[in-house]
């Protein structure tokens, strides 16, 4: 984790023009290293070289992928009967309701979201264990449209070099209409961004229609508004300075992650002592690198992969790409810069072979906690009732004494029917011996009683229930509501308790 | 501050602070950061001038908006009270029994009888009705002046020994402080009212408080102790004691004749407000 002590950068030293036979040396500077950084320091561009490679290609798939998921779920249809959304997946604030595909979530089974996020915390833990940082690089939303937004900026404005020509060049038309069409083009994906994120909240051609027509709520067009202008400054304009500054996993990566786990790695046993190589030199006694500086080139985050593990690192691997472009050329083997360890580097230094041990005390723990936190849930899941009950009893009063002494309780029950078609139900009331039942909301107006319930349903019922003053036993009495079906598939029992204060 | 002292691990300048040889990094914010706090800075600039910001000595000064949140408050219980309007017709023309019939009116009954329990019956009779030494009890079956709907109702209108000229009015006589009877024909009675609520009590001083109880006491409570609504003339053969069942409590109320007072809600409440509350009153468990 240390890097090098450079107090400032030297502004005109002269450098060579090749590195190697046929390796451009490129003038590309860490600007975002941590000993360049000055109090209140203005932010300076970074012009990522585009390179072409394996993670190239893999980033460009992975792009695609997170971004069609994210654009076009919505717009998937899933047939739920009559009465209920089509749409696949949908969370339905005004009707409590969330949706994904054949599951349907009522607010009372939010511990679904907490065991999924859960396992997405445990996850990230295992996979930062085992591979290092692959969420950052490949499928952070960040990372993603940064990506997307820095293609459109090398699609209009050119590569490295156009770019930074282009920034120093006066204002002339042509720099206007470049910019102004980048700009243009980055909005157009930042609403449509913003647009897809609230089509997860609501029928997605209904809102669609109604956005266009000016007719949607205007908690739609803020949300889009705001996610826009999230999208176009953390994409376009703020990019690595979001993950630096901003993102609090690379802090909480730093402590998780240990010298064993994968990350891209130069590997600086093979590379030092680095300098530039002039064709026919030998290559004994001198490292690999030729210190041509295209990985510092290609680098979205503006850091020097050669000063080892930062957290400015988002391993996008795309210096890998860069320098064995390079090692191809100068003829040299590849992966200089690779997916390595630590603890092999040091291995290699030190003369030993180096090894990967995937199977460590705490990929073990995170592995066991994500098999038991998966198998609670399944079970949970596959287990999941239609049906639910749940008693809320009277506070205020604790109790009520009638005029001859006996005691009352107040019960409010939520009878719950979580499936698309309505059902009887039989709702009764045992562990007591009560004098008298009196059941408000419902035809029955004592228990047991029959309820018809309709379909994706709650329906609120209230109970008296009074006990003679003779047969009251001291103390809080355990008492259970039961609700079951007709058919005798699904019962659901609720437990409460009956307090008639000391006798 | 004269020389700059690099830190050797980080490459940072540090603050050239030092407590017990640990030094404090000088790490430098982004300058879109303390950008931010400058824009903060003018908004609350714009903020005083446009907003209610500073107290002056006769009162504040009222920004170009001159906005109030007391005004806003107003506007929105206005818009409340207009988009309630036709409903609260509906509920002002409906009788009782229609309410109660009415699932749908019923709900909007309970929904405003609720609120306007919490503001205005909640001080005396508790958040949920259940009353406390001298305010009764709303949710047994215990009732002074009746249950039924009507009876509540215009109970809630007219009050207890309130100023209104139709108020429910009884009167229990201070007993012992007004020297009618004396402390050991109190005591006797006493025993009387316990014996009369089927408790265990003294049979001599039963025996002689009888006759004090038919002189004194059946003309309101009954030959039989058994109360009489029409006068709100408690039951003594009950379980339920507005002023406490102890013989302290029971000695106590027959020495002072403790009674206390309902305010009429007639001209404070609208007629369809008293009616939700009666619904309301009437739904906690004990409505006859």
């Amino acid at each position: 984790m240390t890097a090098p002590i450079r107090i400032a950068p030297e502004a005109a030293q002269p450098l060579p023009v090749q590195a190697a036979d046929g390796v451009a040396r490129s003038d590309a500077e860490a600007s975002n290293s941590a000993s360049y950084r000055k109090l209140y320091k203005s932010r300076v561009p970074i012009y990522p070289k585009e390179m072409d490679g394996l993670y190239r290609q893999i980033k460009w798939a992975m792009m695609a992928i997170t971004l069609s998921i994210y654009y076009l779920v919505p717009w998937i249809r899933w047939d739920r009967g009559p009465g209920a959304p089509d749409q696949a997946v949908l969370v339905d604030m005004a009707h409590e309701r969330f949706y994904f595909f054949f599951i349907e979530l009522w607010p009372q089974e939010v511990y679904y979201i907490t065991g999924l996020l859960i396992l997405a915390a445990v996850s990230l833990f295992l996979i930062n264990a085992l591979f290092g940082r692959l969420w950052c690089g490949y499928s952070c939303p960040q990372t993603v449209w940064t990506d997307l937004f820095i293609w459109v900026e090398t699609k209009i404005e050119g590569d490295r070099g156009a770019r930074i020509r282009l920034a120093a060049a006066p204002w002339t038309a042509s720099k206007v209409a470049k910019r102004v069409a980048k700009h243009v083009i980055w909005l157009t994906f930042a609403v449509a961004t913003g647009g897809a994120w609230v089509f997860y909240f609501a029928d997605a051609p209904t809102l669609l229609h109604q956005l266009l027509t000016g007719t949607a709520s205007i908690g739609n067009y803020a949300f889009i508004a705001i996610l826009t202008l999230t999208t176009y400054c953390f994409g376009g304009l703020m990019r690595e300075q979001v993950c630096t500054y901003m993102c609090p996993w690379p802090r909480i990566q730093a402590a998780m992650t240990d010298r064993e786990a994968l990350s891209v790695t130069y590997r600086r046993d093979r590379g030092e002592t680095r300098g530039p190589h002039k064709k026919g030199e030998p290559w004994d006694g001198r490292g690999d690198c030729i210190d041509c500086k295209q990985c510092v080139a290609a680098c979205p985050m503006g850091i020097d992969i050669r000063d080892g593990a930062q957290l400015e690192c988002i391993n996008c691997a795309l210096c890998i790409d860069a320098c064995d472009d390079v090692m191809a050329k100068i003829g040299r083997p590849l992966g200089l810069i690779a997916y390595d360890t630590e603890a092999n580097v040091e291995r290699r230094i030190k003369g030993e072979r180096q090894r990967f041990r995937f199977i460590r005390p705490r990929t073990i723990l995170y592995g066991a906690v994500i098999a038991i936190v998966g198998a609670v849930m399944l079970f949970t899941f596959v287990n999941r009732q239609t049906l639910a009950l749940d008693v809320i009893r009277d506070r205020n009063p604790d109790f009520v004494t009638l005029a001859d002494g006996a005691i009352r309780n107040g019960y409010t029950l939520k009878l719950m029917n979580r499936q698309g078609a309505a059902r009887q139900l039989r709702l009764n009331l045992a562990g007591i011996s009560p004098r008298k039942v009196v059941v408000i909301g419902l035809p029955d107006t004592s228990l047991p009683a029959t309820v018809a319930l309709e379909g994706d349903a709650v329906r609120t019922v209230r109970v008296l229930v009074t006990v003679a003053r003779g047969d009251f036993l001291s103390g809080p009495q355990p008492v259970r509501f039961t609700l079951s079906d007709a058919a005798g598939r699904e019962n659901r029992t609720a437990n409460a308790i009956f307090v008639g204060g000391r006798q | 501050m004269s020389d700059k002292e690099i830190d050797k691990v980080t490459g940072t300048e540090t603050t050239g602070h030092e407590w017990d040889g640990i030094k404090e990094l000088n790490t430098p914010l982004p300058r879109w950061w303390i950008n931010i706090f400058y824009a903060c800075i003018l908004w609350a600039v714009g903020y005083w001038v446009v907003m209610p910001a500073w107290p002056t000595i006769n009162g504040y000064t009222h920004g170009l908006l001159n906005h109030s949140q007391r005004d806003s408050v107003t506007a929105a219980v206005n818009d409340l009270k207009r988009a309630r309007a036709a409903r609260e017709t509906v509920l002002a023309n409906a009788s009782l029994e229609q309410i109660q019939a009415d699932p749908k009116l019923l709900q909007f009954a309970m929904a405003e009888g609720k609120a306007a329990f919490g503001d205005n019956c909640a001080g005396c009779h508790g958040a949920g009705g259940q009353g406390a030494k001298g305010y009764p009890n709303l949710n047994d079956d215990v009732w002074l002046w009746g249950g039924k709907l009507e009876d509540i109702q215009h109970t809630i209108t007219v009050g207890v020994r309130s100023t209104s000229p139709q108020t429910r009015q009884s009167q229990m006589p201070s007993w012992g402080r007004s020297n009618i009877l004396t402390p050991h024909q109190i005591i006797d009675l006493t025993e009387y009212v316990v014996n009369l609520s089927h408790r265990p009590a003294d049979h001599a001083a039963v025996a002689r408080a009888a006759k004090l109880f038919k002189d004194n006491c059946a003309s309101c409570h009954g030959p039989e102790g058994r109360g009489q609504r029409k006068d709100g003339a408690p039951n003594l053969t009950d379980n339920e004691w507005l002023y406490g069942g102890s013989r302290d409590a029971i000695y106590d109320q027959i020495w002072n004749g403790h009674g206390g007072v309902m305010p009429t809600w007639g001209g404070r409440l609208t007629p369809a407000t008293i009616k939700a509350l009666a619904v309301y009153v009437h739904s906690l468990g004990g409505g006859e």
